[in-house]
C-alpha cells in the first residue's frame, strides 16, 4: 500500500476532522484532567483516603477482575462450542442430536449479541426485578448484596471474549493440531500447548475490553445497587452522586483515577498480549 | 456413552445454561412483564403523549448522532488508512478511547466545557445564545462520544484490505477525488459502512448514562426513552416496561440486520477472492 | 452510485426535517408553555395539579411541563441554563441561590403564603406493618437499626431531616453535646445516602433499610400507588415547607400557575396528594387522602412540631449554621460519624 502524505485538501479535511474531535472528545476529556489537577493533589489525596470512594473504587475492581476471568474461561468455552462444535460421523439418534445442536449454535450466536441490544438501563430494571424484593425465585440478591452486581457485569461484558476469540478460532488451521495428534498428543496436551497459546491473544484483548467495560459500567448498576456506601456503591454511581452535588472538583479527581486505571488495564494487557503473541 | 461423548456434551450444557440464565432468562422476562396487563394495557401506554415523546426525542436525537458520526468516521477513516502524517497512530489509538469511558465520565467532561456556570465555554456559548448541556446539542454531543469509534472500528479493517489499487486504477483514468469516492470507495465499503451505522443506531438508542447527566429531562419535551424508563421505574413500571420491550425490540432488529450483512459481507468477500 | 447519492440526500432532508418538527411540537399550545422545575417528590402530585389548572379558565391551553430531581441539583441545573418558568423547590435557601444569581425576583416571598406552595412534615417510611416497631427517634439509635435518608449535598429532603433529628435529639437531651451524641449513634445507622428524596424511597422499596426519613406526603402517595409501605409520623417532627417562584422574565402562564398553587382549589388537589394545607389558605374540609394510614384523619397533629423560624433561627442562619461545608454543625457530624 502506498504511503502518501497529505495532500492540500485531505490536510484541510483531517483539520476539520480534528476540530469536531477535539470539541467532542479532546477538549472535555482535558477539562476533567485539568479540573482535577487544579484541585492539587489534596483532591486526589482527599478522594483517595475518603473510605467511600475507595471503598467504591476497590469494588468496582474487584467485581471486574472477577467477571473477566469469568468471561475469559466461558468466554473461551462459548467461542469453542461456536466454532469447532460439530461433531461428525454420528449415527442415528446422534445424527439428529448434531443437527439439532447445529440449530441451536446458530441461535447463541445471536444471544451472545443481547447485551449490545438491550440498553443498560433495560438490563437493570429486569435484573432488579429477577434478583430483588420480589425475585420469583426467591433470590433476593439486590440491592443488598453484590451478587447482584456481578451478574450486571457478566450480563453487559458477555459478548467482548467470545468475539474476539471466535474469528481466531474460525482462521486456526487444524494442520498443526492434526499432525500432533498423528504424532500420538493426547487431546488435552493439544489444547494446552498448541490451540491455547494461539488464542490468548485474543483472550486477552477480549479480557482487556470486558474489565475496561466492568469499570465504567453505570445504567444496568443504577437501579441494582443500593448505593450503601462500601457495599454496593459502585464507581460510576459514587461519580454520578457527586455530579448531583455540583462537587465537579471530586467527581473530576475520580474520573481521572478511572480513565488511569482503564488505560493502565489497556496497556497491561496490551503489553501481555504481545510477549505471548510473540512467543509464537 | 464414550468420555468424549460426554465431555462434549457436558460442555454444550454448561454454554447453554450459562447463556439461558444469564441471557434469556431476563430476555423472555421483559418481554413477559411488558404484556403482563396484555396487549390492550400496553397499546394504551404507548399512546400516552410523554411516551411518544421520549420515543421521538431518542431517535430524533440517535439518527442526528449517527449520521453525523457515519460522515466523520468514513472520513477519518480514509484519512488514517490512506494517508501518513505524525500522529497517525496516536489518533488511531485515542478514536477507541470512548469505548473505555464511563458515560458518566462522558456527561461530566461535557459539563466542564460546555456549562454556562462553570464550563470552559459556557459563558460566551450562553451570551452568544447558545444553549448546548441541558438541550438537545448536548445530548447529541453525548451520544456522538458514545458511538464515535463503532463505524471507524468497521470501516478501516476494510479500507486496509481492500488496497488502492482500485482508486489508483480511477486517478490514473482521470477521476476526480470525488469522482473516486463516491463510485469506487463508498460501493467497496458499503457493507462494513451499513454494519457500523447499525451497530451505531443500536448504541445511541440505549444510551442513558451520558445523556441523563447533561439533560434537562422534561417528560414531555427532552427525556429520552432511557431516562423515561428510569423516571417511572418505581411508580408507574408498566411505562417503564412498555418502552423498555420497544427499545429492546429495536435493539434486535439491529442484531438480526447486522448478522445478515455480516453473512452477506462474508458472502461478497468471498466473491472477490 | 447515483442510488446512494439519492439516498444520502433523502436521509440528510428526513434529519433536517425531525429536527424541525421536534423543536416546533413544544411551541403549539395557544398560552404558551410553562417549564415546572421542581424537587423530586413533587412528580406525581404535579401531574394532578397540571390537570386541574388545565381545567381552569386560566390555565386552558397552557402546556405545562415538569423536570424533576434533587432540590440541589435541579436549582444548580437551572443556574446551568436549564429551562424553567417556575421553580419549586425543596427549602427556602436554594431559591435563595437563583435570586442571587438574578434568576429569581428579590420579592418572590412578598406575598400571602411568604412563597410557600407546599407543606408537609418528617416522617419514618417503614416496611408494612412496621416488624421492628420504629416509632420515635430513640428507636433509631437502637444498634441494627439501618436507617436511609438522603444526602444533604444534593437533596432539601434530606436537610429537613437532618434538622429535624437534631432538633428532636436537642430537646431529648436538652443540650447540644447530648444532641451531637445522639446524632453519632444516628449517622452510625445509615446505610445508605441517595442522592434525592425520591431516590430514598426508591432504595427502601426495593429493599434497602428499615426505615426511611422522607416527606410524609411522599410516603402517603408511594402508598396510594400500591407500594407495601406504612409510616410513623414521630411525635417530634419538623415543619417542610416548600418555597415556589416564577423566573425573571416568565410568562403570564406561569404565575397564573403560580397563583393557582396557592388558591383553595390548587391547594385541595395537592392536599389529596397528601400535602398538609397551607395554614394561611382555607381549603375548607380535607376529606379523605388515599395513602395515608387513616385516610379519613390523615393528618393527625405533631405533638411538638419544630418549625425552621423558632426552632432554628430561620433559613437564612441555619442553613449556614448547620450545612456550611466546611463548618456546618450537622456537616461536621456527618463527615466525622457517618460511616
Amino acid at each position: 500500500m502506498s504511503a502518501r502524505r497529505l495532500n492540500r485538501g485531505a490536510g484541510l479535511g483531517l483539520g476539520i476532522a480534528m476540530i469536531w474531535f477535539s470539541l467532542l472528545v479532546l477538549l472535555p476529556l482535558a477539562a476533567i484532567i485539568v479540573k482535577a489537577a487544579g484541585g492539587g493533589a489534596s483532591t486526589f489525596g482527599h478522594i483517595l483516603t475518603e473510605s467511600e470512594t475507595r471503598d467504591a473504587l476497590l469494588l468496582t475492581v474487584k467485581v471486574s477482575i472477577l467477571v473477566t476471568v469469568l468471561n475469559m474461561v466461558l468466554g473461551t468455552l462459548i467461542a469453542w462450542e461456536l466454532v469447532r462444535g460439530k461433531a461428525t460421523g454420528a449415527r442415528g439418534a446422534g445424527r439428529v442430536a448434531e443437527w439439532v445442536w447445529g440449530k441451536v449454535r446458530v441461535v447463541i450466536d445471536l444471544v451472545i449479541d443481547i447485551p449490545f441490544a438491550l440498553p443498560t438501563i433495560v438490563a437493570g430494571l429486569v435484573l432488579l426485578s429477577l434478583y430483588g424484593p420480589h425475585s420469583p425465585l426467591g433470590l433476593h440478591w439486590a440491592p443488598t448484596t453484590q451478587k447482584a452486581i456481578l451478574v450486571a457485569i457478566a450480563f453487559v461484558t458477555l459478548p467482548f471474549v467470545v468475539r474476539t476469540v471466535q474469528p481466531v478460532l474460525e482462521e486456526l488451521d487444524t494442520d498443526v493440531e492434526d499432525a500432533a495428534a498423528s504424532l500420538g498428543a493426547g487431546r488435552l496436551t493439544i489444547l494446552r500447548r498448541i490451540v491455547l497459546p494461539a488464542l490468548l491473544p485474543a483472550i486477552f484483548a477480549g479480557a482487556s475490553l470486558s474489565f475496561a467495560r466492568g469499570l465504567s459500567e453505570y445504567g444496568s448498576l443504577v437501579l441494582l445497587s443500593s448505593n450503601s456506601p462500601h457495599r454496593t456503591e459502585t464507581v460510576s454511581v459514587r461519580l454520578f452522586a457527586f455530579i448531583e452535588q455540583s462537587n465537579t472538583a471530586s467527581a473530576a479527581a475520580l474520573a481521572t483515577i478511572l480513565l488511569v486505571v482503564a488505560l493502565l488495564a489497556i496497556v497491561v494487557l496490551d503489553l501481555v498480549q504481545r510477549r505471548v503473541a510473540s512467543h509464537e | 456413552m464414550s468420555r468424549e461423548l460426554s465431555g462434549r456434551w457436558l460442555r454444550r450444557l454448561i454454554v447453554v445454561a450459562y447463556l439461558l440464565l444469564l441471557i434469556l432468562w431476563p430476555t423472555w422476562y421483559v418481554v413477559k412483564n411488558t404484556f403482563a396487563g396484555g396487549f390492550s394495557a400496553f397499546w394504551d401506554i404507548l399512546q400516552m403523549p410523554e411516551v411518544q415523546s421520549a420515543l421521538e426525542v431518542t431517535v430524533r436525537i440517535s439518527v442526528i448522532a449517527v449520521l453525523i458520526n457515519v460522515v466523520f468516521g468514513v472520513w477519518v477513516s480514509m484519512v488514517i488508512v490512506r494517508f501518513r502524517f505524525p500522529g497517525r497512530r496516536v489518533l488511531s489509538a485515542l478514536i477507541d478511547l470512548p469505548l473505555s469511558v464511563s458515560p458518566v465520565v462522558v456527561g461530566l467532561a461535557l459539563m466542564l466545557v460546555y456549562s454556562p456556570a462553570y464550563g470552559w465555554f459556557g459563558k460566551p456559548l450562553s451570551s452568544a445564545g447558545i444553549q448546548i448541556v441541558f438541550a438537545t446539542p448536548g445530548m447529541v454531543l453525548a451520544t456522538c462520544f458514545v458511538t464515535l469509534p463503532l463505524v471507524v472500528r468497521e470501516v478501516v479493517p476494510v479500507l486496509e484490505e481492500l488496497g488502492e489499487d482500485q482508486e489508483e486504477a480511477a486517478r490514473s483514468l482521470g477521476a476526480g477525488t470525488w469522482q473516486t469516492f463516491w463510485r469506487i470507495t463508498v460501493p467497496s465499503i458499503r457493507w462494513a459502512l451499513i454494519y457500523g451505522l447499525v451497530l451505531s443506531l443500536a448504541r445511541a438508542l440505549g444510551e442513558f448514562g451520558a445523556v441523563k447527566v447533561v439533560s434537562s429531562r422534561i417528560a414531555g419535551q427532552s427525556m429520552t426513552a432511557t431516562t423515561l424508563v428510569e423516571a417511572r421505574s418505581q411508580f408507574a413500571p408498566h411505562e417503564a416496561y412498555a418502552l423498555s420491550f420497544l427499545l429492546a425490540f429495536a435493539g434486535v432488529v439491529c442484531l438480526v440486520i447486522v448478522a445478515l450483512l455480516r453473512a452477506q459481507a462474508t458472502r461478497s468477500l468471498g466473491e472477490k477472492s | 452510485m447515483k442510488s446512494i447519492k439519492v439516498t444520502a440526500a433523502l436521509v440528510a432532508v428526513g434529519v433536517l426535517a425531525l429536527a424541525g418538527c421536534g423543536s416546533s411540537s413544544s411551541a403549539s399550545s395557544s398560552k404558551g408553555t410553562v417549564n415546572v422545575v421542581g424537587f423530586s417528590t413533587m412528580e406525581q402530585p404535579n401531574q394532578k395539579e397540571f390537570a386541574a389548572f388545565n381545567a381552569t379558565t386560566a390555565g386552558k391551553g397552557v402546556k405545562l411541563q415538569g423536570a424533576y430531581g434533587a432540590s440541589g441539583t435541579e436549582r444548580d441545573a437551572v443556574l446551568g441554563g436549564q429551562p424553567a418558568d417556575e421553580v419549586h423547590l425543596s427549602l427556602e435557601p436554594d431559591v435563595a441561590k437563583l435570586v442571587t444569581a438574578g434568576k429569581v425576583a428579590k420579592d418572590w416571598d412578598q406575598n400571602s403564603t411568604h412563597g410557600i406552595c407546599t407543606n408537609t412534615i418528617v416522617t419514618f417510611g417503614v416496611k408494612s406493618g412496621n416488624p421492628k416497631h420504629i416509632t420515635s427517634w430513640d428507636d433509631l439509635l437502637k444498634p441494627g437499626v439501618q436507617i436511609v435518608t438522603p444526602d444533604p449535598g444534593s437533596s432539601g429532603s434530606a436537610k429537613w431531616n437532618l434538622l429535624a433529628a437534631y432538633g428532636a435529639y436537642l430537646q431529648e437531651t436538652g443540650s447540644a453535646a447530648g444532641a451531637a451524641a445522639d446524632m453519632k449513634k444516628f449517622l452510625g445507622n445509615v446505610v445508605a445516602w441517595p442522592s434525592s428524596g425520591r431516590d430514598a424511597t426508591t432504595a427502601f422499596e426495593n429493599g434497602t433499610g428499615d426505615v426511611v426519613l422522607s416527606y410524609e406526603n411522599e410516603i402517603i402517595q408511594a402508598r396510594a400507588a400500591g407500594q407495601s409501605i406504612d409510616y410513623v409520623d414521630p411525635s417530634t417532627s419538623l415543619l417542610i415547607e416548600n418555597p415556589c417562584a416564577v423566573t425573571t422574565g416568565a410568562s403570564k402562564a406561569a404565575t397564573d400557575f403560580l397563583d393557582y398553587q396557592k388558591s383553595a382549589a390548587g391547594q385541595k388537589v395537592y392536599v389529596s396528594t397528601g400535602f398538609r394545607p397551607l395554614p394561611s389558605v382555607n381549603v375548607g374540609s380535607v376529606g379523605t387522602v388515599q395513602g395515608a394510614m387513616d385516610p379519613s384523619n390523615p393528618f393527625p397533629t405533631i405533638t411538638h412540631l419544630l418549625t425552621i423560624d423558632k426552632d432554628f433561627g430561620g433559613w437564612a442562619t441555619a442553613d449556614s449554621k448547620y450545612f456550611d461545608e466546611t463548618n456546618g454543625i450537622l456537616t461536621k457530624l456527618k463527615a466525622a460519624y457517618s460511616k
